[in-house]
């Protein structure tokens, strides 16, 4: 049996800023249809690397290939349309209400979206199609981080990365955000990199995690075989939190209403 | 309050110059400005240069800036040709634009530093080029702090455009000038209603222009922005008609003297049926230049003034014989044509008060020598550096206790107050006569004549028709006239008179 080629290969990239070395040689490949987490401290150069996927960073060394095309060679504007992208800052444009937001990308590349297709996407991300005329500031921060969303899939992207896309918000929103992003992935039959340094949702939503330590590629795994011990003492460091918080989180229901 | 409403309704004319003036220094601000802030917000270096090459410029008093550009233009004439004005509108322009830079460039510059980063990125995430970055995210984001910069700059470009009266360009600072000048203080308080108005009116709308940017209201910043573009064109039109150079343009330096007689002058030519146009309130260093260059056909200067600023003369050959070489002097270098002497002479005189001369027992410049230490004399800014009084000073050896500068007017206020007690003063001033002041003697002949002299542009050195029907003003004015004609206008009780009022009467008495 033949793989498929992969949708987007990391060949040896490496981002310097001058005396910084951001990301130094990571390669792998990323599966079409594949939801993956990229995990890691802050600092380690996991936005540098998700930024040379949309040529916002240009790797100092290596390659990004996209469907086996090296994404500098690729026109930026049809590059960006293909690759949804959400980023940790929500970043709506403050001035432009919710439907001009999300037709940005559209927009740019001289389509008009039509009404239909603005409420069809806010109906994506569950959002009421009366919302289109909203300001972002009389939105709360989820239903912000929900138009990000639906901005990022506006132009119909194959490829969708977020960088620490729910990261400013309450647990239960994220919960929610994190269910309907992976739903989404499934229903639209995108391939997902997904960039945060919770372990626990990276466990909890991705098919495979890669963990990164100053600048390299430390551990590529499946959630099971992280739970499982694998992946090195970086990634067994990362995993340890949320698992230990899970076993005092059952001790204490174990125990009833507690030692006190 | 009466004399004020009946002021106001004259000075539409200054309005509109004050507003095609202010507007168009602000737009070209604006244009220099707003590029100058998008290269700085790529550029740090570029960012810090500008801001603090704009605030410098602040730091220069307005009133010298404008003065400023007179010999700067004055010098640019070796590249671009004596057309190059050198008084007037462009002067004007150039300084009250680069005094509406700083808040226009400081404002722009602030806001693209403070714009949000998360919002920046998204901007390149969603595929905007350098361009659309600027025109759909950058801009719009800081345009309501820009327009707050527009707004700080407009109103003080208001009230610095005052000042372009000293350098030849009607503005509201022509009454305020004349109004300080001849103690009419209506007129002043008349010329700073005005400014201060239109200062409010431009603020307000500026202001709902911002809110409307702001609020993403476009009724609210168009309606606003339409009444500023409607009042600068209404400014704009009035001011383009009856613009043809048939005008004579007679100009006065800033005392009352200048004034009346730039009416007389102005009288007589419209008897004659010329029309005339007045430049009144201007800087004494510029008026000369003004006249050699045409920009401004008619002027009356002194000997003296000729003698040592432009002939840059030290000696003293004698009233008649210095007379006849300014004359020719004019002529072979400028083309311009002195018609001839008015009559009276304008000297540098030192006055005191009678009875502080009598209990020192001064009567000339030499008796001032071992009592100078302990007086304090007064004189007009540009006194202390004028080699008159650097002549007569080295001649008599006199070493003043204090000396301090005052407005010419208020020398004599200053005299009779004790705050000076020895003031230079002007021979044909009327208060000489009217506070009864002791005119000291000068035996040693220190002090250049002064006299009053009318000088024709090069533009009409040759109109017989202004020849003639301003010949019959030569050698027509004594000093005691002209003396008379200066106290009428300066004087503050019921007798004052306006500038013209004293020209028609100077008329009369000298037999026109
Ligand atoms: N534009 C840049 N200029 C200089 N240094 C940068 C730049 N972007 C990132 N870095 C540096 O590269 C390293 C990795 O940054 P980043 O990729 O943002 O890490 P992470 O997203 O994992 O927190 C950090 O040390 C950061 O300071
Ligand atoms: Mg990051």
């Amino acid at each position: 049996m033949e793989t498929p080629p992969p949708l987007l290969r990391f060949d040896g990239v490496t981002c310097r800023f001058g005396e910084v070395t951001a990301v130094g040689g990571v390669s792998c490949d990323i599966a079409a249809g594949s939801f993956v987490a990229l995990v890691g401290a802050s600092g380690s150069g996991k936005s540098t690397l998700l930024k040379t996927v949309n040529t916002l960073v240009t790797p100092s060394a290596g390659r990004v290939l996209f469907g086996g095309e090296a994404v500098t060679a690729l026109p930026p504007a049809r590059l960006r349309r293909r690759v949804g992208y959400v980023f940790q800052g929500i970043g709506l444009f403050p001035h432009f209400s919710v439907a001009e937001n999300i037709a940005i990308g559209p927009r740019l590349a001289g389509e008009k979206l039509p009404p239909e297709r603005i409420a069809e996407l806010l109906a994506l991300v569950e959002l009421d199609p009366a919302y289109a005329r909203r300001m972002p500031d009389a939105l709360s921060g989820g239903q912000r981080q929900r138009v990000g969303v639906a901005r990022a899939l506006a132009g119909g992207p194959e490829l969708l990365i977020m960088d620490e896309p729910f990261g400013a918000l309450d647990p239960l929103t994220r919960d929610a955000l994190g269910r309907k992003v992976r739903e989404l992935h499934e229903t639209l039959g995108l391939t997902t990199v997904m960039v945060t340094h919770d372990m626990a949702e990276a466990l909890l939503l991705a098919d495979r995690v890669l963990v990164m330590d100053r600048g390299a590629l430390v551990a590529d795994e499946t959630p099971h075989a992280l739970l499982a011990g694998a992946g090195g003492a970086v990634a067994q460091r990362l995993a340890s939190v949320p698992r230990e918080q899970a076993e005092r989180l059952a001790a204490l229901e174990g125990l009833g209403e507690g030692p006190r | 309050m009466r004399e004020i409403w009946d002021i106001l309704p004259g000075l539409g004319d200054k309005l509109a110059a004050h507003v095609v003036l202010s507007a168009s220094a602000i737009g070209l601000a604006m244009l220099i400005a707003l590029p100058l802030a998008v290269w700085a917000s790529r550029s740090p270096v570029i960012a810090r240069l500008s801001l603090s090459l704009a605030s410098l410029v602040q730091t220069i008093p307005a009133l010298a800036l404008l003065a400023l550009f007179f010999p700067l233009l004055l010098s640019l004439r070796s590249v671009f040709g004596e057309g190059l004005p050198t008084l007037g509108f462009l002067p004007a322009l150039m300084a009250l634009t680069l005094y509406a830079l700083l808040p226009i460039l400081r404002n722009a510059v602030t806001a693209q530093a403070n714009l949000d980063p998360g919002v920046l990125e998204a901007a390149d995430g969603v595929g905007m080029t350098r361009w659309q970055k600027l025109a759909l995210v950058e801009a719009p984001l800081s345009a309501p702090f820009i327009m707050a910069g527009i707004r700080t700059a407009s109103v003080w470009t208001i009230g610095a455009a005052t000042l372009a009266t000293t350098i030849g360009q009607p503005s509201l600072g022509d009454p305020i000038f004349a109004g300080l000048q001849t103690q009419n203080w209506a007129l002043v308080v008349a010329g700073c209603l005005v400014s201060a108005g239109l200062a409010l009116v431009a603020d307000w709308l500026l202001w709902w222009v911002e809110r409307g940017i702001d609020e993403r209201k476009r009724w609210k910043w168009a309606a606003a922005l339409m009444a500023v573009v409607a009042g600068v064109t209404g400014a704009l039109a009035s001011q383009a008609e009856g613009k043809d150079r048939d005008t004579i343009i007679i100009a006065a330096k800033q005392f009352s003297e200048q004034y009346i007689l730039a009416q007389l002058i102005g009288q007589r030519l419209e008897a004659a049926g010329y029309r005339v146009e007045y430049r009144d309130g201007l800087g004494s260093a510029v008026v000369h230049s003004a006249v050699a260059s045409s920009s401004i056909d008619i002027s009356v200067d002194y000997t003296g003034t000729i003698w040592t600023n432009y002939l840059k003369r030290t000696d003293n050959p004698g009233r008649e014989a210095m007379y006849r070489t300014i004359r020719d002097w004019e002529m072979r270098e400028n083309g311009v044509r002195v018609l001839g002497r008015l009559g009276f002479e304008n000297a540098y005189a030192f006055a005191m008060r009678q009875d502080r001369a009598a209990a020192l027992g001064v009567t000339s410049l030499a008796d001032l020598t071992a009592k100078a230490p302990r007086l304090t004399i007064g004189g007009d800014p540009e006194f202390f550096e004028r080699p008159e009084w650097i002549a007569v000073r080295d001649a008599y050896g006199l070493g003043f206790g204090r000396s301090r500068n005052f407005a010419p007017t208020f020398m004599y206020n200053a005299l009779q107050s004790g705050e000076a007690d020895v003031i230079s003063a002007y021979t044909s001033d009327g208060r000489i006569a009217a506070d009864k002041l002791v005119v000291l003697e000068d035996p040693e002949g220190a002090l250049p004549s002064y006299d009053a002299m009318l000088m024709l542009s090069p533009r009409i050195a040759g109109d017989k028709g202004v020849i003639a029907a301003l010949q019959p003003l030569i050698g027509a004015i004594s000093v005691e006239a002209m003396r008379e004609a200066n106290l009428a206008v300066d004087r503050e009780d019921a007798q004052k008179q306006t500038p013209k009022q004293a020209a028609e009467e100077l008329a009369r008495k000298a037999g026109l």
